[in-house]
């Protein structure tokens, strides 16, 4: 049914499972969230969530009380995990919403069973990650001092700065992603309303649908409003990586002053963003039986995305290497000798190993559609790309221009207390978001087994 | 106007194509204040209907001009104005420094005014539609279409817009209280 048998690339895998109906695709979805009866994985995964997002609460409290310097931060490596966090956070939410506007953009129709739950990661990630620089700023409790107010001081935010940038860019990205989410949530919040059968869900889905009642003329405007915000969505998520690749690039740093910093950081975005997405959705589409919805076609899309987008950022650690040579600047080459073989260097090869070497597996067409091969390579993906990130931050920093200045870094049981915490809460708003909100977009599903029923006529 | 005592008459189908088709022979036949409802958008069904144009892009557009315009005039306000202060001796207005948040802003107000537009156009939130009396009408958000001819349509007549519903193809026709 969903086969083209006039595709050249002879790709036969179905975008869903044959069969379904507006009925009962609508039912099955719809049922994930209605059901009276909540799954034991789902106590089991969120449980530990949730006590991770007391570590979380429990380390931010400490931080605030005692002061920043429970961080394992020193001159000269002044930004440590907290930046490495927040880097890593906000490429995860770069998927989200690449894959619901980008690829609506470009017409792609296997978006439609991944985009909500890719959007909702998207938020939380932009959630986990607006957490690092707030407790890194040292007096969290100033933070509004980034943005330009009335100030009695009479002081305004530096509008040079690229950090000043990236309170703009985030909160934005953040926004946005918000928008664009809700927007897609309110005719399935409708579908919930009309399909609950008890009182409080009726009430707080209809609430929350604001009366959608699938009128032709709403979906005309909806549909408008919809392409706009993908079409401006777009340009901000390549923006959003871009200024936090500027915190870098503008600094005088070796290892950061380099013009290949944005497009580099947006691929390392994308690259660790379809990881999560993979992480994510091949354990829930076992453990709901979505294999109709999320099929191997998609688990295959994602992970030619991702196979691209790393050799994307592969070429970007090959030019920083070429032009620490090329440059012939003395800081730059001791940089990447030190990068490769200082003390740090274990870092650096398994981070190539994770990021670079593990996934040219998905060159072999068989491995892109087995499920638990994907997965263990996301999840080696999401490391490397942490550590990508550790590397670019802390191993640039701890050797300073003069030897005098050079120091070593590592994390405190802080540092590590609030990266598990962020997991934790990550896990936990994901779970909360699967047992309230439909996390597969009905209403588009419909509209795929209405164009696959027009195709197979 | 006095009060009607019914909102409409409300048509079910069970496939775009036949709400399409009812729309468009419902237009033909001179009915205005139609509406359709469908549980995914169908293409055509709103033109079928007569309504060609949505001043969305319009309510982009300007949010747009106002993020792009008022983000620059921020920055420009704050660096040259209110706060003017000498950085590694770069001009006050260092207007290529502030390219990014001017573009930000203007996502950021754009975006603002799609989604409230759409919802202000819309008028939505809107807790009472006299559709919902109908209690078949909860599967438009599930697999029904349907089409509603409004009693304030000129050509309303309520026996014959019945039987010219049930002609077009209406596998049930339902009075809307209002």
């Amino acid at each position: 049914m969903a086969s083209k048998p006039s595709d050249p690339g002879g790709d036969t895998l179905p975008l869903l499972e044959p069969g379904h109906t507006f009925g009962s695709i609508t039912d099955k979805i719809s049922s994930i969230v209605l059901t009276g009866r909540t799954p034991l994985f789902w106590y089991i995964t969120f449980g530990v969530g949730f006590i991770l997002v007391l570590v979380l609460l429990f380390c931010i409290t400490a931080l605030v009380a005692v002061g920043v310097g429970l961080f394992g931060v020193m001159i000269p490596v002044a930004w440590g995990f907290a930046i490495v966090n927040f880097v890593w956070w906000i490429g995860i939410g770069h998927a989200g919403t690449l894959i619901s506007a980008i690829l609506l953009l470009l017409r792609q129709k296997w978006r439609q069973s991944i985009n909500r739950f890719a959007e909702a990661m998207t938020l939380f990630a932009v959630a986990c990650a607006g957490i690092f620089p707030l407790i890194h700023l040292g007096r969290p409790w100033f933070f509004y001092w980034l943005f330009p107010y009335p100030s009695t001081m009479g002081v305004q935010p530096q509008f040079r700065s690229p950090l000043v940038w990236d309170v703009f860019a985030v909160s934005t990205y953040f926004t946005v992603s918000l928008l664009f989410w809700f927007l897609g949530l309110i005719p399935d919040l409708a579908t919930l309303r009309d399909r609950a059968t008890r009182r409080m869900p009726r009430f707080i889905y209809g609430m929350l649908a604001m009366g959608w009642r699938g009128s032709a003329i709403h979906w005309h405007r909806y549909e408008m409003a919809y392409l706009l915000l993908a079409g401006l969505a777009t340009p901000l998520v390549v923006s959003v990586h871009t200024v936090v690749s500027f915190d870098f690039a503008v600094a005088l740093v070796p290892g950061w002053h380099s013009t290949i910093f944005p497009p580099y950081f947006v691929a390392g975005a994308i690259y660790s963003g379809f990881a999560m997405v993979l992480t994510i959705a091949i354990p829930l589409r076992r453990l709901y039986g979505l294999e109709d919805f999320i099929t191997l076609r998609h688990l295959k899309n994602m992970a030619i995305v991702m196979l691209a987008t790393g050799m994307i950022v592969a070429y970007g650690y090959l030019m920083e290497t070429f032009m620490a040579w090329y440059s012939g600047d003395l800081f730059e080459k001791y940089m990447m000798m030190n990068r490769m073989f200082g003390p740090y260097g274990w870092m650096y090869w398994i981070l190539i190993l994770f990021n670079i070497l593990i996934p040219q597996a998905l060159w072999i067409r068989r491995l892109q559609t087995k499920p638990w091969v994907l997965f263990l390579i996301a999840i080696a993906v999401n490391i490397g790309m942490w550590l990508e990130r550790y590397v670019i931050v802390v191993v640039s920093l701890h050797r300073d221009f003069m030897p005098s200045a050079w120091g070593m870094y590592s994390g405190t049981v802080f540092d590590y207390g609030v990266l598990v915490g962020t997991i934790g809460l990550f896990v936990a708003l994901l779970f909360l978001f699967i047992r309230l909100l439909p996390m597969i977009s009905i209403f588009e599903m419909r509209e795929l087994v209405h164009e696959e029923e027009g195709r197979s006529q | 106007m006095a009060k009607l005592p019914i909102y409409g008459l409300m048509a079910e189908f069970d496939s775009p194509e036949a709400l399409l088709e009812a729309a468009r022979r419902a237009f033909a036949a001179g009915f205005r204040k139609i509406d359709a409802y469908s549980p995914f958008p169908v293409d055509g069904l709103a033109e079928a209907i007569g309504f060609h144009h949505t001043r969305v892009p319009l309510i982009v557009l300007i949010g747009g001009i106002i993020g792009c315009l008022g983000g620059f005039y921020l920055q420009y306000w704050v660096a040259v104005i209110d706060y003017p202060i000498n950085i590694g001796g770069r001009p006050f207005n260092s207007w290529p420094s502030f390219i990014p948040v001017t573009f930000e802003l203007t996502i950021l107000i754009a975006s603002l005014f799609a989604f409230f537009g759409v919802l202000a156009l819309n008028r939505l939130p809107m807790p009472y539609h006299p559709v919902f009396n109908v209690e078949r009408f909860q599967l438009a958000s599930r697999n029904r279409f349907f089409l509603c001819i409004e009693a304030v349509d000129r050509n309303f007549e309520p026996e014959r817009t019945r039987r010219f519903l049930d002609e077009i193809g209406s596998l049930g026709t339902y009075e809307v209280e209002s």
